[in-house]
């Protein structure tokens, strides 16, 4: 496991020094952000809103309006309180703010469902004007944001507090590019964020089984890569999507209704089933919630069955 | 960080002293401003009715109710060029009460930004003038719409502007049904916080909002004092005249260190003997009839079918 949101703060020091016009706003959660690393360094182009993400939002925008890239900083569901601020004070004018955010997901386990981010990737990717980024681990995560901050306009980058380590280091990330782990010959996994370490040891298992599954990483939820969503589907038949998001609205609808639109393919889903979570460890959460290999392995021999 | 410059004499007026000891309009040098600015107003409220006549909707009091406001920041008191609409070193305004956009669009057709007869296409399809204020109006700084939301936008270009060493100011209207909303004094206290001199808000307190008197709806009470105790200077005027507009905005500038708010009392309606007042004007469209005998009383009858020349 290494530290997502410590790199999130490390990339952030490492881009304020080249980045003259970065601002970064946070709302009372810089210890927990890691936003801190970069108000250390950079005092002057850092600001706390105090717990209020509503101001926070209209902050970024203002400052955006005047030629600023701006960072805005939270956790992931308490960034979903400002949601209204953020489609009309940010994205209607399509404004240089990036909304990262941290604890997505079921990752802040022991603080329990009040602070578990499970519906954000599907009201975001609802926005128009906004891209939406789920990285697999810190090393695609510093990446991501540098390559965020590099593209004008808004986004919204969900991190998780730990992940398991997919990269050894940096490769060639491109917004809107997914990034193929594993090649396959039949079924295709494709998942984001803590899910895609999920499905490359899911795709252990099924390899001792004589399933070749391949896994995509598709760290752009939106736009999606339709275009090695379209390879995958034609070369397997079969598709499995996985996420740490409840399967209503995230990564794997937005596969199916790519699919459903250019070469119907069976797709199964593997996230939450539509249900708040709880306090717990976060492997303990992630088995309760089926967010495992296992289910991944599960979904992998349903699919098979039904192939295209 | 509390220095002594921030504590306040306890005794502290709402109403600046120097009100009183203003010289009576009559022999003060900003009577022939005001007499031009008033008509001005009329030429705006006359703009207004038409627009939404012809639109067949938008929100006429509340418009209304802040012409005389607008007209005061455009033709006396922002620093800004409709030749250059971008210029960095403006005044902005943010028009937060997004509702009240045929005001701002009159207004700003009457500044020059863009020819007064495009005022004729409020709400239309591909119409820069939409229902709502957006980016890329000549003239509009800021979107708006969603109540609430403009006073943070403003403390980020307030901000944006120190960290540049730029001077502009940063005008914020709002209205008082508006105050309702959480995010108004997430921001006001954001404000005072930061020590945002350059932003100034101004509060159209018509006393009503959508669905009734603010009294019964939700009592904002007292308004000036909640201002006040989020660390901002507090003013009141009448806000609907010119002479007490002018003198405030000029006073509240001379304070430094902390952000002000301008509590204007106005009249919804404003201007429309019938709409003064009247709930039933918040918003909906204006018939022939309404438009015209209000036209009549603006005492500039306007025929409807040919386009509005009133300058």
């Amino acid at each position: 496991m290494r530290s997502v949101r410590e790199e999130f703060g490390n990339t952030l020091v490492k881009m304020g020094a080249t980045l003259d016009d970065l601002i970064v706003l946070n709302a009372d959660l810089s210890r927990s952000t890691r936003t801190s690393k970069f108000a250390q360094r950079f005092p002057q182009r850092f600001f706390n809103v105090g717990v209020s993400e509503q101001d926070l939002m209209g902050m970024a925008a203002g400052l955006a309006l005047e030629g600023k890239t701006v960072v805005a900083a939270t956790f992931a569901i308490f960034a979903m309180r400002a949601w209204e601020q953020i489609r009309n004070s940010i994205a209607r004018a399509s404004l240089n703010v990036k909304i990262i955010v941290t604890h997505s997901g079921l990752s802040d386990h022991g603080d329990g469902a009040s602070h578990q981010s499970i519906e954000d990737i599907a009201v975001m990717r609802g926005m128009p004007n906004m891209r939406v980024i789920v990285p697999a681990d810190a090393v695609e995560a510093g990446m991501a944001i540098e390559a965020v901050l590099d593209i004008r306009g808004p986004f919204y980058v969900r991190l998780g507090r730990d992940a398991p380590e997919v990269f050894d280091g940096a490769y060639d990330f491109e917004v809107g590019r997914a990034k193929r782990l594993l090649d396959g010959e039949d079924v295709d996994i494709v998942a984001a964020g803590v899910m895609v370490s999920q499905a490359l040891s899911a795709a252990k298992t099924l390899k001792a089984e004589g399933v070749r599954a391949g896994v995509l990483d598709m760290h752009t939820i939106k736009p999606l890569d339709r275009g090695s969503l379209l390879q995958s589907a034609k070369k397997m038949g079969a598709i499995i999507t996985a996420e740490e998001h409840n399967v209503i609205g995230g990564l794997g609808s937005a596969v199916a209704e790519a699919l459903a639109e250019e070469l119907p393919t069976p797709v199964e889903r593997v996230g939450i089933r539509d249900c708040f979570g709880e306090s717990g460890g976060y492997e303990e959460l992630l088995t309760k919630y089926g967010l495992t290999p296992e289910e991944i392995v599960k979904a992998a021999k349903r699919v098979i069955v039904r192939r295209r | 960080m509390l220095d002594k410059r921030d504590i306040e004499p306890e005794a502290e007026e709402i109403l600046p002293r120097a009100k009183t000891r203003r010289p009576p309009i009559e022999s003060s040098h900003l009577a022939p401003a005001v007499r031009a600015l008033e008509e001005r107003a009329r030429t705006v409220r006359l703009h207004i009715l038409n627009m939404i006549h012809r639109a067949g909707s938008g929100h006429a009091g509340p418009s209304l109710s802040i012409a005389d406001i607008l007209v005061a920041l455009y033709f006396a008191r922002l620093r800004h060029d409709p030749k250059q609409p971008a210029w960095r070193d403006r005044d902005r305004l943010i028009l937060s009460k997004g509702h009240a956009a045929p005001a701002l669009y009159a207004t700003l057709a009457e500044a020059g930004y863009f020819p007064v007869e495009d005022l004729l296409n409020l709400r239309r399809m591909e119409s820069p003038l939409q229902g709502h204020p957006e980016l890329g109006t000549p003239g509009v700084d800021v979107m708006s719409g969603s109540l609430g939301q403009g006073l943070s936008i403003a403390n980020g270009i307030a901000m944006a502007g120190r960290l540049d060493g730029k001077t502009y100011r940063v005008y914020v209207l709002l209205g008082d049904g508006e105050c309702d909303e959480g995010q108004v004094w997430e921001a006001a206290m954001t404000a005072s916080h930061y020590k945002l001199e350059n932003v100034v808000v101004i509060v159209d307190c018509n006393n009503m909002q959508s669905d009734g008197s603010t009294e019964q709806i939700k009592s904002k009470k007292p308004l000036a004092e909640k201002w006040k105790a989020f660390g901002w200077r507090v003013f009141e005027i009448n806000g609907h005249d010119f002479y007490d507009i002018l003198l405030t905005l000029d006073e509240a500038l001379e304070v430094k260190g902390r952000p002000k708010a301008i509590i204007a009392h106005t009249v919804k309606g404003k201007g429309v003997s019938f709409m003064e007042n009247n709930g039933d004007f918040h918003s909906g469209a204006l018939s022939e009839q309404i438009f015209e005998r209000a036209s009549i009383e603006l005492g500039h009858p306007v025929k409807s079918s040919g386009s509005e020349r009133s300058r």
